[in-house]
């Protein structure tokens, strides 16, 4: 397709759209006074407390329990479903998986299993299935075809698959693997929050109890643990986890649930009450109600956390594209900004907003701040390690005007892309911050379920689901009359974009 | 064998060769020459197919190799005859040879020079390794008639030529892809000139001169 957006008018035309939603913004910072809290979480940061260590190890080895055997479950699931992406059933099936949050499936599937090691296993493994089947599925069509059509058309499909096809897609399968563990670290640590036994849960009593030093000390382990997935977790190695992990999922006691939760759960539950109790005609008037009084406005509080967020993130990936090009800040700088580029994108969003919340107070300020750096981080992450492969001529300058004139310049067609690519991601997330009390989708979804009218959180969780498969649809449709969107993509920007639109 | 009769040849919608007929006769070595873009290419992958449906055993020798980088240069000589057998016996040559597959693959990678090399990832070998490999794998095979896009155009040359006879002793009937005249009048009994999508001239190998191929290659 040719381009016919002009780079500088999509931003322009975002940051329009930004300045319209910051009269809406919920921006208040409650009344109470930040810099005691912060400074409080800072000395908890800054001297952690590991004596509570024993209580910090078993939420910790959870947390790596539910992420292995979900991201496996998961993963197994979309490698079976990848050779058949192009059926429209199995297209479908992984979209729907995939539009709805970790956390979202967390909730329903607390009303089905309980705090039971299913809830955390499925809620990660559904729609990390989703995802993997459509990255699996691209890896598979983007493989060399030429020793398959070697062979000739007598070899048995078997055969076919296992010497001309495995061999060439296994390596990038098995790193995409790896990232997406990298992923269900994080999904796992947040599900905590809503109950399960890993670490956000371990945080959220610290931090009741007023406990920062042991909150400190939890952030300092789940940083290192995320930073060197790739040091502990190897393939060879990786039966030897998920069994470990599966030995370790035994051991956690749950309430036993009424017998046939699932039967009640699908069969009366999530029929909407109208229709449950006999009365079709009173249909219409509950969906018009649900949608005004609750899909409406979260709706809106959504997109406009989504949207601040965003040009929160651009600016910050802007900024900080350069932070770990040494030619750029030196190179005690470019440590340093790894360090913190590390840091913000190895805490979930939610569980940054989660702290935030804990300084300002319930606003969407810090909904908007913690998506914003966050995301900023990792598309400033994936901008300076281009930048750092960018072929400077010898007499280039350095510094800030290497940034301004040869880094902003050439990186502006991939940040334009990296921030589209983000969009979709921080409005999924955007959503989910309402469980923690601000008032986007999430809060109306999460009062539902409270008030176990599961029917209505249906509703609101399919209106969410169907919000971001547009939006990613008019993110790829942006992209591609931007030009970026046909390219041909080389094998590395094809594991960038990979990991853009991921986690 | 009459393999084309007034055939356009092609990708999509643009034919690269209009009106081509070949017809091969068992025995004859082809040399196809040409400068790159004439075609060669193009008429190959049009001759596999016509030799496949004659129920003939074709060897091939791609241009691009279509080796599989991520295993030994062994086991992708091994590949060679996968369609000779079932699912299960494939799956047991993949996880480990029998003994009769593993000499004659090895004795393949000897004949190209590269016995010693068999155990090595396909991807850590060099050009002209890889090409050497993929002759292997076609010399393992076997079969009526070897089709080959440049098999020889990253050996060096001293080599090519003694790869030339082995492919000349080994299949009865062959079409080459050829970049080097030389090797061609060595190799071939009748030499194929295209040139920009037509076919130049189709001579037994001594008729060719060098009048023929300063306008073959000329501008």
């Amino acid at each position: 397709m040719r381009a016919s957006l002009s780079r500088l008018h999509v931003v322009g035309a975002f940051l329009v759209v930004a300045v319209l939603c910051l009269p809406l913004a919920d921006l208040t910072t409650a009344g109470h006074d930040p810099w005691t809290a912060l400074g409080r979480m800072a000395r908890g940061f800054l001297s952690p407390d590991f004596s509570a260590i024993e209580q910090i190890a078993r939420a910790i080895a959870l947390t790596v329990a539910f992420a292995v055997t979900g991201v496996a479950a998961g993963g197994l699931a979309g490698l079976c479903l990848a050779p058949f992406y192009r059926l429209r059933i199995v297209r479908g099936l992984a979209i729907g998986l995939r539009s709805v949050h970790e956390l979202f499936w967390a909730l329903l599937l607390l009303q089905v299993f309980g705090i039971s090691v299913w809830s955390g296993i499925l809620a990660i493994a559904l729609p990390y299935a989703g995802i993997f089947a459509k990255v699996l599925s691209e890896i598979l069509d983007e493989a060399d075809r030429g020793p398959s059509d070697w062979l000739g058309p007598r070899v048995d499909p078997l055969t076919r698959f296992l010497w001309a096809r495995a061999p060439l897609v296994c390596p990038a399968m098995v790193n995409y693997a790896l990232y997406r563990l990298e992923c269900g670290l994080r999904s796992s640590a947040v599900l905590g929050f809503v109950g399960l036994p890993t670490l956000g849960f371990q945080l959220d009593s610290f931090f009741r109890q007023g406990e920062y030093g042991a909150a400190g000390a939890v952030m300092v382990i789940y940083v290192t643990l995320i930073a060197s997935v790739r040091v502990w977790m190897r393939p060879r190695t990786a039966v030897l986890w998920l069994i470990a992990a599966m030995g370790l999922m035994t051991t956690v006691n749950a309430p036993p649930m009424g017998q046939g939760a699932l039967w009640r759960f699908v069969s009366q539950d999530i029929i909407p009450a109208p229709l449950r109790q006999g009365d079709p005609t009173a249909l219409w008037p509950w969906l018009w109600d649900l949608t005004t009084g609750a899909i409406l406005p979260g709706l809106a509080a959504t997109l406009v956390v989504a949207q601040l967020a965003l040009i929160l993130a651009g600016l910050m990936a802007f900024l900080g594209q350069a932070l770990i090009v040494p030619r750029v800040t030196g190179r005690a700088g470019a440590a340093l900004g790894h360090l913190l580029l590390v840091v913000l994108r190895s805490f979930p969003e939610y569980m940054l907003a989660y702290l935030f919340l804990q300084v300002w107070g319930p606003s969407m300020l810090p909904a908007i701040l913690a998506l914003g750096l966050h995301n900023g981080a990792i598309i400033a992450h994936l901008l300076g390690r281009q930048a750092d492969g960018l072929a400077f001529r010898a007499d280039a300058p350095q510094g800030l005007t290497l940034w301004g004139w040869e880094i902003v310049p050439r990186l502006f067609g991939p940040f334009v892309a990296l921030c589209l690519y983000r969009w979709e991601i921080i409005i999924r997330e955007s959503a989910i911050m309402g469980i923690l009390g601000i008032a986007t989708l999430g809060f109306y979804l999460d009062s539902a379920i409270g008030e176990l009218r599961i029917d209505r959180a249906i509703v609101i969780l399919a209106a969410t689901a169907l919000v971001t498969v547009g939006i990613d649809a008019l993110s790829r449709a942006i992209r591609a009359r931007l030009g970026a969107g046909q390219l041909r993509l080389s094998a590395a920007r094809r594991v960038e974009a990979r990991q853009a639109a991921g986690c | 064998m009459q393999l084309l009769d007034g055939a356009d040849l092609g990708y999509g919608g643009a034919p690269v060769l209009r009106d081509v007929r070949l017809n091969v006769v068992v025995g004859e070595r082809l040399a196809l020459l040409g400068r790159s873009g004439s075609g060669k290419s193009t008429l190959l992958a049009a001759l596999r197919p016509a030799l496949l449906a004659r129920g003939l055993r074709v060897a091939l020798v791609p241009q691009d190799t279509s080796l599989v980088p991520q295993l030994s240069a062994l086991r992708n000589v091994l590949m060679g005859r996968l369609d000779d057998h079932g699912a299960l016996y494939n799956l047991r040559t993949l996880v480990r040879p029998r003994r009769v597959d593993r000499v004659g693959a090895l004795a393949a990678l000897e004949r190209v020079g590269l016995g010693v090399e068999a155990d090595r990832a396909v991807e850590s070998l060099s050009g002209g390794q890889k090409q050497r490999v993929a002759l292997a794998r076609a010399l393992f095979r076997k079969g009526q008639v070897i089709l080959g896009d440049e098999p020889l155009s990253a050996v060096d040359p001293r080599q090519a030529e003694a790869l030339a006879g082995t492919i000349a002793t080994t299949f009865p009937t062959a079409v080459l892809a050829l970049h080097d005249v030389g090797i061609a009048r060595a190799f071939a009994t009748r030499v194929v000139g295209l040139k920009a999508g037509t076919l130049l001239f189709d001579l037994p190998v001594g008729a060719l001169d060098a009048r023929r191929i300063e306008a073959l290659y000329a501008g």
